[in-house]
């Protein structure tokens, strides 16, 4: 394991996060040249996607599939390229001048990089329903990640709600790994269908649907698929009860785990606080970083790769790390030799081939985006819905304002569980759009750190003149 | 609310000093959702019980002392033999 102090004080290129992104750039730099570190906060690398791909004990190819186990390449590929991997090392700062702040094992440090490549990736939508931050409620992730980094799978009655690639891909790895599913609540709005038609031709070109169609069978099969349009959880002090209905009609069923899923949007929080410029995606519902063709974010010498520049599975993240990375090899070692940026390209396009379609397919309702009255919005500050509405109908503007009124993305998870729910309600009370009224203004650090960590930091003579008398 | 497919080497922690057996390559959540410990916290404002929630580093419910340090994410830490984990009371009681 590489501590705090085994670090150079400057790399060419540092890389932030060990997902498929953030794995293949760090090879394509290493095996050119460029001194090269990549930081994951984990215990291991392969991110969200590949989690626990050099570990897992789920032996059976089939429980997890065999895009799965494509992970294992980029995994063993980047550990032979020369990259430094350190893992269990949090990312809590990286400014304009390209100065990282990372702690590893309690012990803080400031590195210097010539290039930076966030590839943070992605987590699940916010999911702001009654009850939803009840012991026994998690969203899908969270039971994916165990599956694959634990071998840890729901026992008892399990019910999964919501929408989404994801959501059916859970679904299929849990019965294949024996769990059995009492219900799948499906939130997908059947009006979608017509949206996404148009696009239907483009995800029938994509490698996508042939699976797709197989994980629908293979769940269905096994599990009662049930449209709703209203959700929540009940319990006192944990979740007893999951309750839906679908117009006047109202179910409860007993449960002792609810999973949650409504898609994946981008995890902006270390891009932010750069001050990199972010813009509306109204067709993901979610703010994005503004790139250019290398994935080069407003703030020079800063990319951003991967599902953090916008969602499209983890084989594109991979063909958009390498891209960032080409990038970053041309402009630090021009005599290397790369491949050719435009064939990485057009495999890129293809994997975003049927994006369009799925996107829409499974956009969450608007009603499961925007809650009403006592449902909580802001999960650390316990901020309800009527409290965010009625603020925002006091003449509230945006979700920095709000902070000071609310706490509202003032906790601990700095905004990531409620900040798009905030944007959203105020957008609809004001009559603005997502695009107008904006995000969080997010600062560092964007990952707690103690007072001991930030003291452990090496003291040079700068630091001591600033303090002596 | 979990269990384990597979067999691995254990380790023991204890959580609010109860030795608890947890597996290696668990992080100190899943050790927790593993031993059916239903809650790990209580929030600051209502004083409401939380249990890990996202797994992957960003709710920050599964914050709990490791240690004798606060607020460490439970979700990013592996277990390691003999290590002490106590569930956090958020909110703040006058007179305490």
């Amino acid at each position: 394991m590489t501590s705090a102090a085994d670090l150079s004080p400057s790399y060419d290129l540092v890389v932030i996060g060990g997902g498929p992104a953030g794995l293949a750039a760090a090879s394509l730099a290493a095996r050119v040249g460029l001194s090269t570190v990549l930081f994951d906060e984990n215990p291991g690398v392969g991110g969200q996607i590949y989690r626990g791909i050099t570990s897992t004990p789920i032996k059976n190819g089939t429980v997890l599939g065999e895009e799965y186990w494509a992970g294992g390449a980029l995994a063993s590929e980047a550990k032979v390229s020369g990259a430094a991997i350190v893992t269990g090392a949090t990312v809590w700062t990286l400014d304009p001048s390209l100065a990282v702040g990372v702690s590893i094992a309690g012990k803080a440090r400031l590195i210097q990089a010539r290039r930076v490549i966030i590839a943070t990736g992605a987590l699940e939508r916010p999911f702001p329903i009654p009850g939803w931050t009840l012991p026994g409620v998690m969203t899908a992730g969270a039971a994916q990640t165990t599956l694959k980094a634990q071998g840890l799978v729901p026992d008892g009655r399990t019910v999964l709600a919501g929408c989404g690639p994801l959501l059916w891909l859970l679904a299929a790895q849990l019965l294949r790994a024996g769990v059995k599913i009492e219900a799948m609540l499906d939130t997908a709005s059947r009006r979608n269908w017509l949206r996404a038609l148009p696009h239907l031709p483009d995800f029938l070109l994509s490698p996508y649907w042939r699976k797709g169609l197989a994980l629908l069978r293979e769940v269905k099969a096994k599990v009662p698929v049930i449209a709703v349009d209203r959700l929540s959880a009940a319990g006192d002090g944990k979740l007893k009860e999951v309750v839906y209905g679908t117009g006047g009609t109202e179910h409860r069923l007993a449960a002792d785990l609810l999973l949650l899923h409504h898609g994946v949007v981008p995890n902006v929080n270390l891009a932010n606080a750069t001050g990199a410029a972010h813009r509306w995606n109204e067709r993901q519902l979610c703010f994005e970083p503004v790139l250019d063709d290398d994935f080069t974010s407003s703030v020079p010498g800063i990319a951003v790769a991967g599902d953090g520049a916008g969602i499209a599975g983890g084989t594109a993240a991979a063909e958009r790390g390498r891209i960032a990375a080409i990038a970053a090899v041309r402009a630090l070692k021009p005599e290397a030799s790369v491949p050719d940026p435009q064939v990485v390209r057009q495999k890129l396009a293809r994997e975003e081939m049927g994006r369009a379609f799925l996107d829409i397919l499974y956009r969450p309702a608007d009603s499961f985006r925007r809650p009403e009255g006592d449902t909580v919005v802001c999960r650390c500050e316990e901020v309800t819905a009527r409290q965010v509405r009625a603020m925002a109908d006091t003449g509230c503007e945006g979700p920095n304002q709000m902070k000071a009124f609310l706490r509202s993305g003032m906790g601990p998870c700095q905004g990531r569980l409620c900040g798009l729910t905030v944007t959203e309600l105020i957008a609809e009370q004001r009559g603005l759009s997502p695009a107008e009224v904006g995000y969080y203004r997010l600062r560092p650090p964007v990952k707690p750190i103690t007072l001991a960590e930030l003291a452990s930091l090496p003291i040079g003579e700068a630091e001591r003149k600033a303090v002596e008398r | 609310m979990f269990k384990r497919l597979h067999d691995t080497a254990t380790v023991t922690i204890t959580v609010d000093g109860q030795p608890v057996r947890a597996r290696i390559g668990d992080t100190v959540a899943a050790a927790l959702l593993a031993a059916g410990i239903d809650h790990c916290r209580t929030t600051p404002v209502t004083g409401a019980p939380r249990a890990p929630y996202c797994l992957m580093g960003v709710c920050f419910d599964c914050l709990v002392t490791i240690d004798g340090v606060g607020n460490r994410q439970g979700c990013l830490v592996p277990v390691r033999e003999g290590m002490a984990v106590a569930t956090q009371i958020g909110k703040r009681e006058a007179g305490r």
